[in-house]
């Protein structure tokens, strides 16, 4: 039911705490140096959607948000 | 605020001493305090509003305007001991707000981080292998407590943090006092300072060493406060606070968990048969017994609404954690104990940039400790005790003082 999101991660906010790693863990990842969270993409495939807004939901900083990605266009350059 | 609170306020936390240990309120209690935010009295007699729904507690513990600072005036004790008798509070960033809080959080977060508890797992398990050697010595009769719920998460923090595990009944009392709100100041002062002294010893130890051993107060030593980002009654404070939220949290879970698996014979054989599962069973056991049960204080720096009542800058709001992880807008049947929900949302973590930093292995030793005691003593059951089992009823965190169980 989810169409292809966008996610962005504010590293400022994040504590660490490690929900969204456990949630959406092709999605998210944490830094061996400080465990504050890394995207390993911002653009989640299908079936981790649910997961990603499940990660915002968890998240108790707030540090993830999502918004709807647009369809790619033909022609459009990256 | 200190208005003299009206005494027809009902009194938070309540204090009815007859309950079961499995149900965090009664049925007149959660009528009188669950639903929207509502005022109500302390035991200092000051006055706060009590924050109950699930949506609600996660919006206070994610707002910036609240703080967690507990020295700060007007701040709503849950229980009538000065601040002052905390004494030295540096490296305590578990009453910090903000960039404080968050410098001294960052330098732990990797630690607890959910890859490097995995690595721990052989650890946890040799551990709760050789407690249930000592329960299965012990007994039948036993007691769960003794044997396995409390050395459990204090031989893993203190092999993890690096403290000698033969000096746990030394730290064992002495975080009990700290989080017991019935504990007189005298002795809180006392215990506090012993504990600190205690962990002011070792961490100049570690600092002295020459060659760091692998424990994580050698590596912050080594790391933080050689190269001067830290100091040592910093890594003091942090000490203290991990050595007391180590053992005392998940090692009351194991016992109320056990109590309630013993209660549903099925639910603790799949434990046995499914332990595929075991994270939701931990997750749903981390809802439904919501062990902070008297919930998180917090005292507004500004004007904030919360669940469209409005508190003022000044004012203390309470989180009832347990109340939010029964709140039926958030969790079907909230009182009906189902392994197999998707319970993740619940706040029995907290909420928030204080959210548990160490709850990847509390959930891995929880997992473990009740996987393990299935699978070893399948035919466990509570043993025939006179009365009521020990309760923690005046503690910071819930739970049970003994289980006698047999097999």
């Amino acid at each position: 039911m989810s169409g292809a999101v966008r996610v962005w991660v504010d590293r400022d906010r994040c504590c660490g705490a490690g929900n969204c790693v456990v949630t959406a863990p092709e999605v998210f990842d944490q830094d061996d140096a400080d465990g504050l969270v890394l995207l390993r993409r911002a653009d989640p495939p299908a079936d981790a959607v649910d997961r990603v807004r499940l990660a915002v939901e968890l998240c108790p900083a707030g540090a993830i948000s999502v918004a709807p990605r647009p369809v790619p266009e033909r022609s459009s350059t990256p | 605020m200190t208005i003299a609170a009206p005494t027809d306020l009902p009194l938070w936390p309540p204090t009815n001493l007859d309950r079961d240990p499995l149900v965090p309120l009664d049925a007149g209690e959660r009528r009188r305090f669950a639903g929207p935010v509502t005022r109500v009295r302390l035991p200092t007699d000051a006055t706060a509003w009590l924050v109950t729904r699930h949506a609600d507690v996660k919006q206070m513990l994610r707002h910036p305007g609240f703080s967690a600072d507990l020295s700060r005036p007007g701040f709503p004790l849950l229980r009538r001991i000065p601040p002052g008798a905390f004494g030295d509070r540096r490296g305590g960033f578990l009453r910090m707000d903000g960039a404080e809080h968050a410098r001294l959080r960052r330098m732990l977060t990797a630690e607890f981080m959910i890859r490097n508890v995995r690595r721990i797992e052989p650890l946890i398990r040799q551990t709760v292998d050789r407690a249930l050697d000592d329960l299965h010595a012990a007994g039948p009769p036993a007691d769960l407590v003794t044997h396995v719920a409390l050395p459990v998460p204090s031989m893993v923090i203190c092999h993890l943090l690096g403290v000698p595990y033969a000096d746990h009944d030394f730290f064992q009392e002495r975080s009990r006092t700290l989080i017991d709100r019935d504990a007189p100041p005298e002795r809180v002062q006392r215990h506090v300072r012993e504990l600190r002294d205690y962990l002011h010893r070792l961490v100049e130890a570690k600092v002295a060493a020459g060659e760091p051993a692998d424990d994580l107060l050698s590596r912050l030593a080594r790391d933080r406060v050689d190269t001067g980002q830290l100091a040592v009654d910093e890594l003091v404070g942090m000490a203290v606070l991990l050595l007391i939220a180590g053992h005392e949290t998940t090692a009351n879970m194991i016992g109320l968990s056990t109590l309630l698996l013993l209660r549903h014979p099925a639910r603790y054989a799949a434990l046995r048969d499914d332990a595929a599962n075991a994270d939701g069973l931990v997750d749903e056991l981390l809802r439904y017994l919501s062990i902070v049960r008297a919930g998180l204080p917090r005292l507004t720096t500004e004007d904030v609404e919360i669940g469209g009542r409005l508190i003022r800058a000044g004012e203390g709001a309470i989180a009832v954690l347990s109340l939010a992880n029964r709140d039926r807008t958030a969790f079907d049947r909230p009182d009906d104990f189902d392994p197999y929900r998707a319970a993740q949302q619940h706040v029995a973590f907290g909420f928030g940039v204080h959210q548990c930093i160490g709850q990847p292995l509390a959930r891995a030793e929880l997992r473990i400790a009740l996987v393990e005691l299935a699978r070893r003593f399948p035919r466990l059951r509570p043993a025939a005790t006179a009365g009521r089992l020990p309760t923690r009823d005046s503690s910071v965190v819930y739970g049970l003082d003994a289980l006698p169980v047999t097999w």
